[in-house]
């Protein structure tokens, strides 16, 4: 009996399709399409090189004279150009690809980042507790209690009067990184550590404890499984709001410069043009940013619904 | 009760003092006040002897202590664009920043409750879930891109508002000047509060409801069906009051990340408030007017921070605020 | 006199791919004043039972079909506001963990009045004097004062004759207990229960009380139901049940108690565990724990019929009660 069921063990692809998370997924259209949108989006952040018709950082293929031409589908413009050009003459369609793949770039490192660092900061917390762990833990209130978007804008504005711009230009992405980064380790500490704080009680960590493992194993084999569907819900939230904050950033002029620009850089360069009637330079970036953000927040919400049992019942 | 106050008191206090810490480390690291004093062509010797004078040479331990010792006199430096004391620059730009903030959370407070109750006893409906999918919609646009989008709206293509400026405010005392008193001043807030609340709004609505939500799903919810209560007692005392007490904390944290995104808002409908006064501040490389800000800004975070958490203790009877201070 | 009569009544589930059944056409009846007790473990159905008699079960639970007669009216059929004005006035429910039935942010003198306004035109002063009578009913040490606590000031016993004290407000004629003290210490629950049985006692109220506590039932109930995998395996008076289970199940639930045993020897468990819902085996849903199951049943799932004194669902009852006389006997 036993033989003729496990003669074709389901793959991992299957089980995760059959299980209850695979089930909700496909009978939810939402979360469906959001998550093919994303895919889709990655995708073309990816290689945007090589689907991009011209590269934007190339000054070679930038000439000042083909600037402000509208999309293909308005009278006026150059066929070259399918989204049009922006301020300075580049298309609008390669600038955007390479402009996500930033964005993204900035959000995922940021966020792996706020992951690495309150993931330890939680896991030696509730581990070792006690003093350590009230003052982490105070530390992480006094943090919270602070503005992300404050601290960002004033780290990155000090940085950028102290090093002049030429500089902080070439060296934008990595302080975004490291500002974003920084800033939300909290929201990871806390989850984790209300997690090991209830796992620790538990017998099998006794029961790891005494077989000899020491601490380290303890928590990375045995507690950090436990944690893993908060931190998964809490990833998706942050990526999407690494995604806005770096484009407020750029937005404002403190993060990616406009020669390399975000989304949000995009945005920017493009709204001293909005009242003279050039309103795709903003809004077709804006469009894409948009895109992006919401689908990761859809399937955020799909994912929270699904991994909280809590909120489940309801 | 008067001990946890004591105690709140004193760790606002730390923070303020670390908030100085990092404020006088950044005046002493970023520009110099010299240059601006004198100009470049003045030599060497001049140079130092003023360096003496001005005690640039001290500790730094006692130039902080100089620092902290003005700054607590209300002395945070002179502004060297507007050549006048940084704080009465930010001072007389508080008053815009202020009421934007306050038109933006009348919007939230207004609207948050009854969507996120209605939502959260109603969720199957077509409304609830229209507001849901604005919701989602609302977390995902940069508060940046609802300003250009609405101005591009209402007053670009419909021309119905103006898009910059406060328009004619009203003198109320001192250096307050308020848009709430005359039409042409509603006209001009109408559309920065809009903006400003415009990512807080969905956030709240989609917290009150996730609360109301579980709430509605515990122990004394049923036992309340139980006693025969009727509905409404049983939503709007019953469960409302402990939605809100969550809800509460989480509000103080983000009154206070609302200043932050004053800067934006400013800074796309050129409103004249301190968020706006610091980007340009930042470009002219105007240090103590950067420092004061910061100052400023963490004193306004610290203070709401500590109002929220006194206030939670008051109303949460299950916060024993005597017991919390020993 | 019949005060509550359940005919037929199944409950269901609302799962993924099916419906599952959680009561499975139960039937009772229960007289003005009577108290009745339901047994079983965890997962038979008790705690459904009570919340469907108030018509309070919760997504995705629903009632499937059958009768709660309440004096002849069938509950099922009534509006949503009509059955409000029933529960907490005619019939109130006393819940399991007093730690969280109260609400922590209300007084407990506004969660009498309340309660009492919500049924009856009343002053506030007048609601709060009937709310010291009845804190005064069950106990409670200056009652005035306790209006203004609120629920956390108080301890768990404390708080569950305060839930008491509310569910008497409006003179009920049934009061629900599900399992009114398995959250309280040991020393308070033998309190706790007795005041329970002198307060229905003294006011004729019925009572039905949910409990896995054998001992507590035989002290407390004239009746019994014992109930398996969502079904009534065993109903009569509670005496009789207790003094000769004829159910193989009410028998394990028996000699499973430590007073069944010698001191020094293991607890005599039943093997296994409840089937879950999703999976109730056919047949006698209990054939797969029991020592007697025969082949049929495995395959027809056994009425209820009347032996004796007692009702049983049972294949082979009358064989086994045979045989335990000749060993008796013997």
């Amino acid at each position: 009996m036993s033989n003729l069921s496990e003669s074709h063990p389901p793959s991992f692809w299957t089980r995760i399709w059959e299980s209850n998370i695979g089930y909700s997924f496909r009978s939810n259209p939402v979360a469906v399409a959001s998550l093919m949108i994303f895919i889709v989006i990655v995708l073309m952040a990816v290689f945007a090189p090589l689907i991009a018709p011209f590269d934007p950082y190339d000054p070679a293929q930038i000439d000042i004279m083909n600037s402000e031409y509208p999309p293909v589908w308005i009278d006026g413009s150059d066929p070259k150009f399918l989204f049009g050009t922006d301020d300075q003459g580049r298309d609008l369609w390669s600038t955007i690809l390479y402009g996500t793949r930033l964005s993204l770039l900035i959000g995922l490192c940021a966020v792996a980042l706020q992951a690495f660092l309150g993931i330890t900061i939680g896991l030696l917390a509730g581990y070792i507790g006690g003093r350590l762990d009230s003052l982490l833990m105070r530390l992480a209130d006094i943090q919270l209690s602070f503005s992300t978007l404050m601290v960002a804008i004033i780290f990155l504005a000090v940085t950028q009067a102290m090093f002049g711009s030429e500089t902080f230009n070439q060296y934008a992405i990595y302080f975004l990184i490291v500002v974003i980064g920084v800033a939300e380790w909290p929201q990871y500490a806390r989850t984790v550590r209300a997690t090991v704080l209830a796992e620790k009680k538990k017998e099998y960590v006794d029961g790891a404890r005494v077989l000899g493992f020491g601490p380290m194993r303890i928590m990375v084999r045995h507690i950090l499984p436990n944690s893993l569907s908060p931190i998964f819900v809490i990833s998706t939230v942050q990526v999407a709001n690494a995604i806005i904050s770096e484009a407020s950033l750029s937005f404002l002029g403190l993060g990616m410069p406009p020669s390399q620009p975000s989304l949000g850089s995009l945005i920017s360069s493009g709204f001293d043009y909005i009242f003279s009637g050039s309103w795709w330079i903003t809004a077709i970036p804006g469009v894409v940013l948009v895109i992006l953000v919401l689908v990761i927040n859809l399937l955020g919400d799909w994912m929270r619904d699904v991994l909280n049992p809590r909120l489940h019942k309801g | 009760m008067f001990a946890y106050l004591v105690k709140r008191v004193f760790q606002a206090a730390a923070v303020m003092f670390v908030i100085s810490l990092i404020g006088f480390a950044i005046q002493d690291n970023l520009g110099d006040p010299l240059r601006e004093l004198l100009g470049q062509s003045v030599s060497e010797e001049v140079r130092q002897e003023l360096r003496e004078e001005l005690g640039l040479n001290d500790s730094f331990v006692t130039q902080y202590a100089r620092f902290l010792g003005k700054a607590l006199q209300g002395d945070l430096g002179t502004s060297y664009f507007f050549k006048e004391p940084a704080l009465d620059v930010i001072l007389k730009k508080l008053p815009a920043t202020l009421e934007l903030v306050l038109g933006a959370t009348l919007i939230i407070v207004g609207l948050s409750v009854p969507l996120g109750v209605y939502t959260a006893i109603r969720p199957n409906t077509i409304l609830s879930r229209i507001v849901m999918g604005i919701s989602i919609v609302g977390i995902s646009i940069p508060v940046f891109l609802t300003a250009i989008l609405m101005i591009f709206l209402f007053s670009v293509e419909l021309r119905w508002l103006p898009s910059y400026g406060r328009g004619d405010v009203v003198h109320v005392f001192g250096n307050w000047e308020t848009n709430f008193a005359s039409l042409d001043g509603w006209a001009h807030i109408l559309l920065p509060s809009l903006a400003l609340a415009s990512i807080m709004l969905p956030l709240f609505i989609r917290l009150i409801r996730a609360e109301m939500m579980e709430v509605l799903q515990s122990e004394y919810v049923k036992y309340a069906r139980a006693k025969g209560l009727w509905p409404w007692r049983i939503y709007f005392v019953h469960a409302l009051k402990n939605t809100l007490l969550p809800v509460i904390t989480v509000g103080g944290v983000q009154i206070g990340t609302m200043v932050a995104y004053t800067i934006l808002t400013e800074t796309v409908f050129q409103w004249p408030g301190m968020g706006f006064m610091f980007l340009e501040a930042v470009n002219r490389v105007d240090t103590p007017l950067i420092v004061a800000y910061l100052i400023v800004v963490g004193f306004i975070f610290v203070v709401t921070n500590t109002i929220v958490d006194l206030i939670y203790g008051l109303v949460n009877p299950t916060v024993n605020l005597a017991r919390m201070g020993a | 006199m019949t005060l509550l009569s359940v005919r037929d009544l199944t409950v269901k589930f609302a799962m993924r791919d099916q419906n599952l059944t959680a009561l499975n056409k139960i039937s009772f009846d229960l007289a003005k004043g009577e108290r009745l007790g339901i047994v079983g473990e965890s997962g038979a159905g008790k705690s459904i039972t009570g919340f469907s008699l108030m018509k309070l079960l919760s997504h995705p639970g629903f009632i499937d079909s059958g009768q709660i007669l309440l004096e002849g009216e069938d509950l099922i059929e009534l509006s949503d506001a009509r059955m409000r004005a029933i529960r907490g006035n005619r019939m109130a429910m006393i819940f399991q963990d007093p730690m969280v039935t109260l609400n922590p942010v209300l007084t407990i003198g506004q969660q009498m009045v309340e309660t009492l306004r919500a049924h009856r035109k009343l002053s506030e002063s007048d609601a709060k004097q009937i709310s010291i009578v009845k804190l005064r009913e069950v106990y409670i040490p200056s009652p005035e004062e306790r209006l203004d606590q609120y629920p956390h000031e108080l301890s768990g016993g404390m708080r569950q004759r305060i839930v008491i004290a509310i569910a008497l407000l409006l003179d009920p004629q049934l009061i629900i207990a599900d399992e009114p003290t398995t959250a309280l210490d040991v020393t308070i629950q033998a309190d706790i229960m007795d005041l329970l049985l002198e307060l229905c006692q003294s006011n004729k109220v019925g009572l039905i009380l949910i409990t896995h506590d054998l001992g507590v039932v035989s002290q407390m109930t004239e009746r019994l139901l014992v109930m398996y995998a969502g079904k009534i395996i065993e109903a009569g008076r509670t005496r009789e049940i207790i003094n000769d289970p004829q159910h193989p199940y009410t028998q394990g639930l028996i000699n499973a108690l430590p007073q069944q045993t010698e001191p020094g020897r293991p607890l005599k468990q039943i093997p296994g565990n409840m089937p879950s819902l999703s999976a109730i085996p056919t047949g006698c849903p209990f054939n797969p724990r029991c020592e007697y199951a025969l082949d049929h049943c495995r395959t027809t799932p056994p009425e209820i019929v009347r032996y004796g004194n007692v009702e049983v669902a049972c294949h082979e009852v009358s064989r086994l009660n045979a045989e335990r006389s000749e060993e008796q006997g013997a």
